[in-house]
């Protein structure tokens, strides 16, 4: 569809873009990226014709596009350009049927029934149909970049640029509008060629990337292999981090400000001062956001809380949505249900144990409330079906130091190692099948880390980290269950 | 609203205000006898025997050419009028306000003053002077507006067409005050009027009226494709380059022949094709015909004003276009302002 070979161009003398080589096939979603000043804008006035190729060719449906004539290329190429102010009141259809110009030859050209239908059924895609008789200048710059899309579609081009359409928009037009283009793609087999400031937009929509850096190609791949860390640190000088779109299978880019403020400069230790324990609740508040990876009832998975709430309800408790319920109750007690973890449990938290175990430069915060009455080995036991029962060892783990993303989840496997540990040497078995326990069917877990000073890449069994949550977790759980057996034995 | 209604308007309005300029002045002359001398000296009809013969020399050799002029003159500068604003997204752009005026009066008043005639075209040497400077007034306008503002606001354009104004009006001044002797008649005629021209002058501007509105009408699409920014058109398929050159010299030409025929009046580009825009919509391809038809009627009920509100003084016509075209002027001024002050 569109091919560009050796393309060298820009203004005056001055070549801003630099041998650039790639080509487009229909139907394709294709993304320009660069930092400012790198030549994207200058690519596609190449390609629209509007400046002058110093060196190579552009071909467009196999023939080099300085054969076409204007009308002919305004034929096979529409632009959407960025959104400027309009100086005359035409109306919607009447800026819309502008676009048909290509299509009219002769001095006495005249408006047929093609072009009504065709201006009727893009108007009406774009949802424009509604405000056709209303004077541009009374919309929003959204309901414009629409109508001027109209307007480029109108052309029935086979290649349509855009320069930064989303520019200016809000994030449900800007939404809209890729949907729009992405749509059109698929379905009538228009090669999209846009320039997108947004890099997560870019990986959203885009089949292709090609990143510019100096007017020459830095890159040119799908958008998980062009959006690494990196690289788009090097081409764009700043810090990003990469992350997965937690709903589908696109990179997202993160960027990173820098750590001057005095908040995050000041350095926290989580330790026995952040911990309150009432009757109902044990409470770790943190003055600052925790990275957390946990299992709780609300605030599970990865995110990054300040309040972590264990809470005892009666071995009774039973709630057809508890999720709701505890989001509920955290309110009512003032917790932020956004900045907070929220976990169960059926025991005494007077039985809690928790001590701050130092390592070397770095410390573990461990906090454990266990009940061991419905142990069970999950190697020997069946699925059950019926309602929860919170018996329960929930952990928490908190580690005054920064903890990398594989460490997060080997100290979970660290932890659960050492709790079966502790199961065996206290000898807790499983009633049914009479086997040593390897927990309860509702044990839950938390690593939270401050994400300050030295830096814990690794946490398996043999690491600083790694051993220091292992006995750390094994002495607490311990003293946890030991309590729990006694004040069984004293018949409470 | 109808096409066919707007037109029918337009050319209502144009036509009565024929009559009625053609009938009001020291002596009235009853429509009806108009119509019949028209019929009978210009179409040769028999019809109109029963006429007074002073009424057929008043309205067949001074009043009818003197309207005709007008019209011409009127219906020329509103639509370049029209035509400049497309080109340039600029709704204050006007053959006046750009300098192309004094382009066209400097081009005039030096071959008055040198009293250059080139064989074969004779009379239509001063007109084509005129066109030429106007057109050269307006590529170096456009040139020196452009090297300041890439972007060429609408205030830079302006701008830059006063300062080329006053520039080029010192030069006219220069030249009036070597000329010493005839001096009332030409600041008479710089200020802008049809009194007193003839058919002569009508047979001079036909032509290039004729050429420069036909060069114009078959770009009416260019011109709305122009409006929304020259790159934009050329997105569209509009071959810019030649197109806009095409309109420039089409607008010099009828501009340069208006001025070479009545002098500087100014404003009738600006406030016809604004009232025409209001009413009917900006699209150029009923915007420029529209325009011409108003612009015809305006001028001719303008001069009509001039020679009757102080009678039997004649006031130049420019001096009222300009009465009503300044304050015009200011409030779309004022309003583009608002509007790119506001909210984008």
């Amino acid at each position: 569809m569109l091919v560009v070979e050796n393309v060298s161009g820009g203004y005056n003398e001055k070549e801003v873009v630099k041998d650039i080589n790639f080509s487009v096939e229909a139907g394709e979603f294709f993304g320009i990226l660069g930092p400012n000043g790198s030549g994207k804008t200058t690519l596609i006035k190449l390609i629209s014709g509007i400046l002058d190729l110093k060196k190579g060719h552009i071909e467009i449906d196999g023939r080099s596009i300085a054969t076409y004539s204007k009308k002919e290329l305004a034929k096979k190429v529409a632009v959407l350009p960025q959104l400027s102010p309009q100086v005359f009141p035409y109306t919607v259809k009447e800026m819309v049927s502008l676009g048909r110009y290509a299509h009219h030859q002769g001095l006495f050209r005249t408006w047929t029934k093609e072009d009504e239908e065709i201006v009727q059924k893009v108007m009406k895609q774009t949802n424009i149909i509604e405000f056709q008789n209303n004077s541009v200048m009374e919309h929003s710059g959204g309901e414009q970049q629409r109508i001027f899309l109209a307007q480029a579609l109108v052309q029935q081009p086979k290649i349509l640029l855009l320069d930064e359409p989303t520019n200016h928009l809000d994030l449900a037009y800007q939404k809209e509008l890729l949907d729009l283009l992405r749509k059109n793609a698929k379905e009538e087999g228009l090669a999209v060629v846009a320039i997108l400031h947004d890099l997560n937009l870019a990986s959203l929509y885009c089949d292709r990337l090609l990143l510019l850096e100096n007017g020459r190609i830095r890159m040119l791949e799908h958008p998980d292999t062009v959006l690494t860390e990196e690289l788009i640190n090097r081409v764009y000088a700043t810090e990003v981090v990469k992350q997965p779109h937690s709903k589908i299978a696109k990179p997202q880019l993160h960027l990173m400000p820098s750590k001057k403020s005095e908040l995050t400069e000041k350095r926290l230790t989580i330790d026995e001062t952040c911990l309150s324990v009432y009757q109902e609740q044990i409470v770790v508040e943190s003055t600052i956001p925790l990275k957390t990876v946990s299992s709780a009832v609300t605030g599970a998975g990865t995110g990054w809380y300040r309040y972590f709430v264990n809470r005892r309800v009666d071995e009774t408790y039973h709630c057809l949505d508890h999720r709701k319920e505890m989001q509920d109750y955290l309110e009512a007690h003032g917790f932020p249900t956004n900045q907070t973890v929220g976990m169960m449990t059926a025991v005494e938290l007077a039985d809690v144990s928790y001590g701050l175990h130092p390592g070397d430069g770095f410390s573990v915060f461990v906090v454990v409330t266990a009940g061991v009455g419905n142990a069970v080995d999950g190697t020997r036991s069946e699925v059950y079906y019926g309602p929860v029962v919170s018996g329960t060892i929930n952990t928490w783990i908190f580690v005054n130091g920064h903890v990398s993303e594989e460490a997060f989840i080997q100290s979970i496997i660290t932890a659960t190692e050492a709790k079966a540990q502790v199961l065996r040497d206290l000898d807790i078995k499983d009633r049914e099948t009479g086997t040593i326990a390897t927990g309860t069917p509702t044990d839950s877990m938390l690593v939270a880390a401050t994400q300050q000073g030295k830096k814990l890449d690794y946490a398996g069994t043999k690491t600083e980290l790694g051993t220091l949550i292992a006995k750390a977790v094994y002495h607490e759980m311990k003293r946890a269950i030991l309590n729990y057996l006694k004040r069984k034995d004293r018949g409470d | 609203m109808n096409n066919a209604i707007k037109y029918s308007v337009a050319v209502a309005l144009l036509i009565s205000a024929t009559l009625i300029a053609i009938s009001i002045g020291t002596v009235s002359v009853p429509i009806i006898d108009i119509v019949k001398i028209i019929g009978r000296e210009g179409l040769h009809l028999p019809i109109g025997y029963d006429v007074e013969e002073k009424y057929i020399s008043i309205v067949y050799d001074i009043r009818l050419p003197r309207v005709l002029l007008a019209g011409f003159v009127g219906a020329s500068l509103a639509i370049s009028g029209a035509a400049f604003q497309g080109l340039l997204r600029n709704p204050l752009a006007e053959p006046y306000l750009l300098g192309v005026s004094s382009g066209a009066s400097l081009g005039a008043v030096a071959t008055i003053f040198f009293g250059l005639s080139l064989p074969v075209i004779g009379n239509y040497t001063l007109p084509l002077f005129s066109i030429c400077c106007a057109f050269l007034t307006m590529v170096f306008v456009l040139y020196f507006a452009k090297k300041i503002d890439q972007a060429m606001r609408v205030e830079t354009i302006i701008l830059t067409g006063i300062i080329f104004s006053s520039f080029l009006a010192s030069f006219i001044s220069l030249i009036i005050a070597l000329t010493g002797d005839e001096l009332q008649q030409i600041i008479g005629w710089l200020l802008g009027s049809v009194s007193m021209r003839g058919w002569r002058y009508v047979a001079i501007i036909l032509p290039f009226f004729i050429i420069g509105s036909l060069l114009l009408m078959v770009n009416t699409k260019e011109l709305n494709a122009m409006s929304l920014g020259e790159e934009r058109a050329q997105h569209l398929g509009v071959d810019v380059a030649r197109k806009r050159l095409l309109i420039l010299i089409a607008g010099s030409t009828l501009t340069g022949a208006a001025v070479a025929v009545s002098g500087m009046i100014g404003f009738v580009g600006l406030v016809i094709p604004h009232l025409v825009r209001k009413l009917w919509g900006p699209d150029h391809v009923h915007l420029l015909p529209l325009s011409m038809l108003i612009g015809a009627a305006f001028l001719i009920l303008t001069d009509l004003v001039s020679r009757t509100v102080i009678s039997p003084q004649v006031l130049p016509v420019g001096v009222i276009t300009a009465l009503i075209g300044a304050p015009v002027f200011a409030v779309i001024l004022l309003r583009q302002k608002r509007e790119s002050r506001g909210e984008g």
